[in-house]
């Protein structure tokens, strides 16, 4: 709390704490202010999906743009990654657009919508790239993801997925290491401070085993297997419009609006299995807040905190003449020396809390095999009274 | 030493061999009979389903509501069919111009290499009249083709009227993906042929048609349609093809798929479906239906203008419209609706069919059994020709070691390579081999070519000459054996082995040519095994020889076509009297070589090139002195 406050921002915070009268108001209102500890937003969509028949993953990814649109974040912080052979595709029936809802209530693909890659460019190599920063020279910059540190990332992937793996139209695959591993290689690289996985594909909650970096909270639409299910087929278009997973969050995130308070929870009870025939599953523990004080609008939403006041503040400058008998900060001593950033966060206690107990096993038949065959060779050719030798 | 080189336990495996070797090869005729007949019933069939993605499970909306305007077409291409004696091309060509499509025809025209009594005809030329709806937003790559074939028998007036309703529907929307082509053809499969011919730019049966002045990329599927009334009780499907192929089974599930959809009663080989297919009625029922296939795969006719598709890799099934006594009736527009749904599945195809199966049976439109499941069926019956051809080969090798083994069981026999030359003679083999193929050339040749001179000398027509000729030739083989004894030298070593090694020879033929056969047309390399390997195996000089002589004539392939035919009408409930048989026997000789020649079937040249010859051996084998 306000520890925290002090050991992320201490200029800003005493200036505050300096400035004011009543400490205990403004220290709840700074709380409020750098609760989630980050600045800006950033959203990495995927539809790894090509081809006519395969029409629903572009609509489900095209409404969560939609969406995270909606909610304030705005292009240049979207990384959109789509086949978008949909719209103008010669089988589509209404040209130039992406239902998402039956009876074409909702047409998603509109006139604003930004693909950054598009067609081919969707493969494992490029999306790798964007995720850890190393775009060629050439890359401009819709095509990439200049997250820092104070960024909360929202990646959306969706597709046809199995066991550990989610294909990338038709000719690759992404395994859930690779992922893993480009998350890590994002956390060392300072590139993320939240991140938010949420995908939507057969066996999805495979492809969340396997992370270790902290910070990440992960969604998915069905277990290990089991299948993620299409919602409804449209019978004008001729194809499934979407899938269950996605419909039932988008019908949730279409009652959130920027200033909204719902958290995670809530987001974690959408799609039950009466609804969505799969079991959604999530992952929490390498996230350090608890779910219920994470808002949905810090991954979906790019809020700017503003406080409006008709006070002046007046900032002094120096700080060291201060005196602030009056609270204690108990980091007195650790802000003497800086931290790296690694150790800021005391990812050892989180990871590695609870150790998980080795059981014993008795050696393997082989190893014990092995070595009674040594034996009796041994003492077969040298005869038993060599024994007396080894003991 | 090994096994096989070890003279005592090369004896001792020959003994065991020739002890075993008629137990097993009944075992295993019967083996693979029953396995046949228990093709229909559940473990060996399965549920048919759609492989492919792209087809998908989702249907869409059918809004074509043309069926009167189908009926009004039907009148007037009745009406001016009428007035030019032949079909339409310039009103055909106006009214598909109107409709919206781009409007080619082709001239073409072929001599029958002599007149065809079923269809009455013998110089033909006609014109196929073909319009290609252009798919409005991609490039013509690749197209599907709804084919009306019209000839002045059939004169499929409300196929041809469906077809032009079907395409100013099918105009007037925008989701086409593939060019469709609109093909009326005349004189049914000459037509058909002549176009195909024309549109892969090949010549591959001698027709002599128009080049193609427009043409609409690769064709992914086709499908005919014959419709003579206006209104149906049923769609019946025929899926066999030229020379027994067959198109890709998701062309078919295609087909039941939207018959159960629509609520359409849909038959296969004319028969309906069996409701329960657990029971035992049903899978006789089944197999009612998979003998039906089975014979019709094996007579490797086309049976529709699909079959000519299938040769150019273009999966394509044919549609028939029947009009029973039933009460219940569908009009043109719940036809329209079925092929306007079809159409539109096959437009989100995006590669050729290729995920499900080429090779099948069908007991039933929702049943099949595939290759791996059929195969066995045969493998147990070219087993008896390969044990029979091994154990005469113990045989004869025993007969040059006979004298010798009285030397003693110390003599050290000679290395099994040097054996060659004690062993079987093949010199005196040639001369019936050569003699029994010349025959069989004959047969191919000589009734085409000499049905003039025949029709000179003998009060008979061209065609019935032919088939005379034919007969007459067959039948002339029979007293070969009589006559090729002289040219025949008797062997130096014991009496029997010239004709156990004729007999190894004939069989290995046999078996290799029923082997080869069943690769491509397992249904007729099935039929000829079933009936020839028996006696093939059974066949010897010494014995009951009438017994034996009437046995092989009976299974000759000759003798087995007029079986099968019989068998082709009793299993579709028409059976049929003995001269009835006789004419259909005739007439399908003719057709044989008209096939033959006219689309490349095989039948008449395997049988005639290749089972025939190897049958006069096991005759010769038969009367060998």
């Amino acid at each position: 709390m306000l520890s925290k406050c002090v050991v992320d921002c201490p200029e800003l915070c005493l200036a505050y704490l300096t400035s004011f009268p009543s400490p205990s108001v403004w220290q709840d209102q700074a709380e409020q202010l750098f609760k989630s500890g980050h600045t800006n937003n950033w959203a990495v969509l995927v539809c790894t999906s090509r081809f006519w028949f395969n029409y629903r993953h572009v609509a489900n990814t095209l409404s969560v743009y939609r969406s995270v649109k909606r909610l304030g974040i705005p292009d240049s912080h979207i990384v959109l990654m789509l086949a978008d052979d949909m719209a103008c595709n010669p089988r589509n029936p209404k040209p130039a657009t992406v239902f998402s809802h039956k009876n074409m209530e909702l047409n998603v693909y509109g006139d604003d919508v930004e693909v950054d890659y598009r067609s081919y460019e969707v493969t494992v190599e490029n999306f790798l790239r964007v995720l850890t920063g190393r775009v060629p020279p050439s890359a401009p910059r819709s095509k990439r993801l200049l997250s820092d540190d104070r960024s909360n990332v929202l990646i959306y992937m969706t597709g046809h997925g199995g066991n550990g793996f989610l294909k990338f139209q038709d000719s690759e695959e992404i395994t859930n290491v690779e992922l893993a591993d480009a998350f890590e290689q994002m956390w060392q690289k300072r590139r993320y401070h939240e991140m938010l996985f949420i995908i939507d594909t057969c066996q999805g909650a495979s492809m969340y085993e396997r992370f270790y970096s902290p910070n990440v909270m992960a969604l998915a639409s069905s277990q290990v297997g089991e299948d993620s299910l299409s919602h409804q087929p449209d019978l004008a278009i001729g194809v499934h419009l979407m899938d269950r997973y996605t419909f039932y969050v988008l019908e949730f995130l279409e009652e959130i609006h920027p200033a909204s308070q719902a958290n995670m929870n809530d987001l974690f009870q959408v799609c039950p299995k009466s609804l969505c025939v799969s079991t959604p599953g999530h992952r929490t523990d390498l996230f350090q807040r608890n779910p219920q004080n994470v808002l949905i609008t810090d991954f979906f939403g790019s809020v700017r905190k503003v406080e409006l006041t008709t006070e002046t503040v007046s900032l002094k400058p120096d700080l060291s003449s201060m005196g602030y008998s009056h609270l204690k900060c108990h980091e007195d001593e650790e802000l003497a020396e800086p931290l790296s950033y690694a150790a800021q966060l005391p990812v050892a206690q989180i990871i590695h809390q609870k150790p998980k107990p080795k059981e014993w096993h008795p050696p393997g038949g082989f190893i014990l095999g092995l070595w009674a065959l040594i034996l009796m060779v041994f003492f077969k050719t040298y005869g038993i009274k060599h024994m007396k030798y080894v003991f | 030493m090994g096994l096989l080189l070890d003279s005592h336990r090369r004896r001792a495996l020959a003994r065991l061999l020739l002890r075993l070797n008629t137990p097993l090869c009944v075992v295993s005729y019967l083996a693979g009979v029953f396995w046949f007949l228990g093709l229909a019933f559940s473990p060996l069939t399965q549920n048919t389903y759609i492989s492919e993605n792209a087809m998908g499970s989702t249907m869409v909306e059918e809004q074509f509501e043309g069926g009167e305007h189908a009926l009004n077409f039907a009148r007037d291409f009745t009406a001016q069919r009428r007035k030019t004696g032949s079909l339409p091309v310039a009103w055909l060509e106006r009214t598909m111009r109107s409709v919206g499509l781009e409007v080619y025809s082709q001239s073409f025209s072929r001599t029958l290499p002599f007149p065809d009594e079923t269809h009455e005809r013998y110089m033909v030329s006609g014109t196929n009249v073909y319009g290609i709806l252009r798919a409005p937003r991609a490039a013509s790559t690749e197209s599907l083709v709804l084919v009306v074939p019209s000839s002045p028998e059939t004169l499929n007036a409300q196929a041809v009227g469906l077809l032009l309703s079907l395409a100013a529907y099918f105009r007037s929307q925008i989701y086409w993906a593939k060019d469709i082509i609109f093909l009326v053809t005349e004189h049914d499969l000459l037509g058909t042929e002549a176009w195909l011919e024309a549109y892969h730019d090949v010549n591959i049966t001698g027709m002599q048609s128009s080049a193609l002045q427009g043409r609409a990329g690769a064709i992914q599927a086709a499908v005919a349609l014959e419709l003579n009334s206006d209104v149906v009780t049923s769609l019946d499907v025929a899926v066999e093809g030229l020379n027994g192929q067959l198109p890709n089974l998701d062309l078919l599930n295609l087909f039941h798929a939207f018959c159960q959809k629509e609520a359409l009663l849909c038959t296969l080989q004319g028969k309906l479906q069996h409701s329960d297919w657990a029971s035992l009625g049903g899978s006789l029922h089944g197999l009612q239906t998979l003998m039906l296939m089975v014979l019709r795969q094996a007579s490797g006719r086309p049976h529709g203008p699909h079959g000519l598709f299938l040769r150019y890799h273009v999966e394509a099934i044919t549609l028939r419209g029947i009009n029973s006594f039933r009460q219940y009736k569908y009009d043109m527009t719940a036809v329209g609706k079925t092929l306007e749904g079809m159409f539109r599945k096959l437009n989100n195809l995006l590669e050729r069919l290729h995920q499900s199966y080429f090779f099948y049976l069908l007991p039933s439109l929702s049943r099949f059994v595939s290759i791996g499941l059929y195969m066995p069926a045969i493998g147990f019956l070219l087993f008896i020709p390969g044990l029979k051809a091994l154990e005469l080969w113990v045989k004869l090798n025993k007969a040059d070691f006979g004298p010798e083994e009285q030397l003693g069981p110390n003599h050290s026999l000679v290395q099994p390579f040097g054996q060659d030359a004690r062993g079987v003679a093949l010199t005196p083999l040639v001369a019936p081999v050569l003699i029994s193929q010349a025959t069989g050339l004959a047969l191919y040749l000589l009734p085409v070519m000499g049905q003039h001179v025949a029709a000179q000398h003998f009060p008979v027509a061209e065609a019935e000459a032919v088939v005379l000729t034919l007969l007459a030739i067959y039948v002339a083989g029979l007293a070969l054996p009589h006559s090729t004894h002289r040219v025949v030298s008797s062997t130096p070593r014991g009496p029997d082995s010239g004709w156990m090694a004729l007999k190894l020879v004939a069989l290995l033929y046999l078996a290799i040519q029923l082997g080869c056969i069943s690769l491509f047309n397992f249904s007729l390399g099935f039929l000829l095994a079933v009936t020839m390997v028996p006696a093939a195996a059974l066949t010897q000089p010494s014995g009951p020889r009438f017994l034996y002589a009437v046995l092989l004539v009976l299974v000759s392939p000759g003798a087995t076509l007029l079986g099968s035919l019989f068998l082709w009408r009793e299993l579709q409930e028409a059976p049929l009297t003995l001269a009835e048989g006789w004419q259909l026997f005739l007439s399908a000789l003719a057709q044989g070589v008209l096939d033959h020649h006219l689309y490349g079937a095989l039948l008449f040249p395997l049988l005639s090139l290749g089972l025939y010859p190897c049958w006069l051996l096991f005759w010769n084998v038969l009367f060998w002195k």
